[in-house]
């Protein structure tokens, strides 16, 4: 059992009725499966298309593609609720939010009519393929080439680090058309059956495992042009964009994984005694829920106020690095303590916590490092 | 240290090559498929490691604390699970056997569990009183010649595979009368219960020791009756300081291999560790495993000298392992986020080290115990429960 843990601030209604509609599938749906899953590593598709047919996978997507028309105030709601309880689904669903937001952003309207609405339904799986061997923080220096050829680009080149390649229906993928650097860029709509395409390996990671995290290997891809999104050498900053949107819902997916841990972490500190009275009561249990709750909160106002900003459309990237850097880094800490206050059960798989913390470490690391995030924020202070 | 003798040195390079022979190339896979490497366990037996605190007239290698934690931090650098398996073996039951043993129990016992040939543990922990030890309610009743043993054991290291078992039990009612016994595999009545699926020291077995009314013979008790608490204390003293070497073993590991990383990977155009960031993770983590290594060798060398004794010696050890544990969870935090993507990937050691430093701060009494005993030494009455 676990203590329910409320919100820094109250939802809107409409936040409110997606957070109790995500919580009971999470609590139904996903809770039964997700220990099992991890451990053996099994992705299901099917969970992704019945939150599809709950409307929860295409939330800050325009109606007219089958999205449910809100805000990043509302998409955050609903992957922090999934990542309370699994983390992998979490990302599963903001990942199949980045092509969708660039098509949204950058797509014509032919690209948006084919490809959003599947994602936005939840029948379709999307991924985003930026990283390389070689260009993990560096973006902007990847070696994957796209050659124009007629009516078509030959693309060759290997990714890595991309989640859920070997089930995605679209990967949008960032090749290089042009000179070396970020200007170079251009963003690619890959789909699933293109000759050439290739999942060549499964990441084995510490974490995050039914989440499958792929190399994904292109030889002589033959891409139609009209697969091209945006003009040539735009895709840098459309990907730059993607993230920055990205960046608010893996915050999001932190405060979920951190407040998941928080409760259970608040339950066992109730119910177990030792020395004769419940652990809570002693100040460095106690102490360590306070710090836990204070920095949970500090970590949800700042996803809200970044999520706040991109919805009212106002600049927002430097508050969605500080919401990632802080609200990722918070979660580590919270769910290390709740490992710590659960002893020698949080460090068994008969509790979640352990899990919570493999997952809360790779959120440091995804969506730019956040040793990126502070150079971002460091560049912004002093431009 | 500069203070380790010529043999110690020796015995550091012997155990760092064994480690990289004998555990290094399996640590992997039996982390992920929560083996154990027994084989490794006969090879410590010839190299003399397994009775490596037992006098030399037992038969063990008659060598002190700064050996045990020499010998925890070069296996720990590679394979934690193992070291750890070896700690419960060597620390927990042989040492203990080997101290407070009749003459009979030793020359029953030691040969066995010195060569390898038995796998030992101790059986402290109870569902119900972890922190709090002393609350133990496993029962050794007195029938005739014999003790009937009944309770349950938990996170028994070695538990699930172990054979000879050094095992405390009420024998009165008050806090303070705990009795030893040593309880065998395939005594009837005991039963090795359930398995822990863990989330780091995957390939150091954890588990449950259950007694259902174990006749126990009365020369199977250790020492006398109600008679174990100091011992018990003294032991866990030992463990702390030893275990210390694991965490220092986990932090070396993960620094060398961040390290490298930071020279052999390059982003925008230069390696990483040209990075003042890279470089502020590395000197921290540098530094605190320099410190924390100090402090442990020195409270080491200070026991084995008969410096230290008593709650000088408990609160000491439980600065070192304090500081030693947590800084080991960090460093190799510190090391996954280094190396980025590649850390948090099983093809890297330094996910796994994370995973498993971060038991140290729970097993052998948590940072909240340790932070405890140092509280009662420095407040006195008004630290006190």
């Amino acid at each position: 059992m676990s203590s329910a843990v409320t919100t820094a601030m109250k939802d809107s209604d409409i936040q409110s009725e997606l957070r109790a509609l995500a919580r009971k599938f999470a609590e139904n749906e996903l809770r039964p499966i997700v220990d099992a899953d991890e451990e053996s590593e099994t992705f299901r598709p099917e969970l992704i298309k019945k939150l599809g047919g709950l409307g929860l996978t295409g939330i800050p997507v325009p109606e007219a593609f089958e999205g449910a028309g809100l805000g990043y105030s509302e998409y955050c709601v609903v992957i922090e609720e999934i990542a309370r309880v699994s983390c992998s689904y979490a990302i599963s669903v903001a990942v199949t939010g980045l092509p969708q937001m660039i098509l949204a952003a950058s797509g014509t309207e032919e690209q948006k009519k084919k490809y959003i609405p599947s994602l936005a339904r939840g029948d379709g799986i999307g991924s985003f393929a930026l990283s390389e061997a070689s260009s993990g923080s560096d973006a902007g220096s990847l070696r994957t080439t796209a050659k124009l050829n007629g009516d078509h680009y030959i693309l060759n080149g290997t990714k890595l680090w991309i989640t859920q390649a070997d089930v995605a229906e679209v990967i949008l993928l960032m090749a290089r058309t042009g000179e070396a650097g970020s200007s170079g860029v251009s963003a690619f709509i890959i789909e699933k059956g293109m000759p050439g395409v290739r999942c060549s390996k499964r990441e084995k990671k510490m974490g995050l495992s039914i989440s499958h995290t792929m190399e994904v290997v292109l030889e002589n891809v033959k891409v139609p042009l009209a697969n091209r999104v945006g003009p040539e050498g735009q895709g840098f900053k459309a990907a730059m964009n993607a993230l920055n949107g990205g960046r608010i819902t893996i915050a999001a997916t932190a405060v979920g994984v951190a407040r998941g841990a928080l409760e259970v972490a608040i339950s066992h500190a109730k119910e177990r005694e030792q020395f004769g009275k419940p652990i809570a009561e002693f100040q460095g249990v106690g102490f360590m829920l306070a710090d836990m709750a204070t920095k949970l909160d500090a970590a949800d106002l700042l996803v809200r106020r970044a999520a706040a900003l991109r919805d009212a459309g106002l600049p927002y990237a430097t508050e969605a690095s500080m919401a990632k850097l802080f609200a990722t880094d918070a979660a580590m800490e919270i769910t290390t303590d709740a490992v710590q206050i659960l002893g020698g059960s949080g460090y068994t798989r008969d509790f979640p916590v352990e899990r919570f913390m493999r997952e809360a470490k790779v959120l440091q690391i995804v969506e730019g490092t956040n040793q990126v995030q502070r150079v971002i924020i460091a560049r912004a202070l002093t431009k | 240290m500069w203070f380790f003798s010529d043999e110690q040195k020796m015995l550091s390079d012997t155990v760092r090559q064994f480690a990289k022979d004998e555990l290094a190339p399996k640590i992997e896979h039996l982390d992920h498929e929560e083996g154990f490497n027994r084989e490794s366990f006969h090879k410590m037996g010839a190299l003399g490691l397994l009775g490596i605190t037992v006098k030399e007239e037992d038969g063990g290698a008659g060598l002190g604390a700064i050996e045990a934690t020499i010998a925890m931090e070069e296996m720990g650098a590679v394979d934690a699970s193992t070291t750890l398996s070896y700690l419960a073996h060597s620390i927990l039951c042989v040492n203990q056997l080997g101290v407070n043993g009749s003459a009979e129990q030793k020359k029953k016992y030691l040969p066995d569990l010195i060569s390898g040939k038995k796998l030992g543990g101790m059986g402290m922990s109870e569902p119900g009183a972890g922190s709090d030890m002393l609350s133990m309610s496993t029962k050794a009743s007195k029938a005739g010649s014999d003790y009937i043993l009944t309770g349950t054991k938990t996170w028994i290291t070695n538990g699930p595979n172990g054979d000879t078992f050094y095992v405390y039990a009420k024998t009165g009612d008050t806090k303070k009368d705990v009795s030893t016994f040593i309880v065998e595999r395939g005594m009837k009545g005991f039963s090795t219960g359930k398995k822990f699926s863990k989330m780091g020291m995957r390939a150091s077995p954890t588990g449950e020791l259950v007694f259902d009314q174990v006749k126990i013979p009365e020369a199977n008790r250790v020492g006398s009756e109600g008679g174990s608490v100091k011992r018990m204390m003294e032991n866990l003293d030992l463990e702390r300081i030893t275990i210390s070497g694991i965490s220092l073993g986990i932090a070396r590991g993960a620094i060398d291999v961040a390290t490298q990383y930071s020279k052999d990977r390059k982003q925008f155009g230069k390696a990483i560790g040209s990075f003042q960031m890279i470089q502020e993770r590395l000197t921290e983590a540098s530094a605190w495993y320099e410190a924390c290594r100090h402090i442990t060798y020195n409270t080491a060398k200070m026991i084995d000298l008969g410096l230290l004794v008593g709650k000088e010696a408990s609160v000491l050890s439980a600065k070192a392992k304090l500081q030693s544990a947590q800084m080991a969870t960090q460093v190799a935090l510190d090391a996954i986020q280094i190396l980025g993507g590649y850390g948090y990937t099983r093809e890297f050691p330094v996910e796994r080290m994370m995973r498993d430093a971060k038991l140290i701060e729970i097993g052998a009494g948590t940072n909240e115990v340790m932070r405890m005993i140092i509280a009662r030494q420095m407040l006195g009455e008004i630290a006190a429960l």
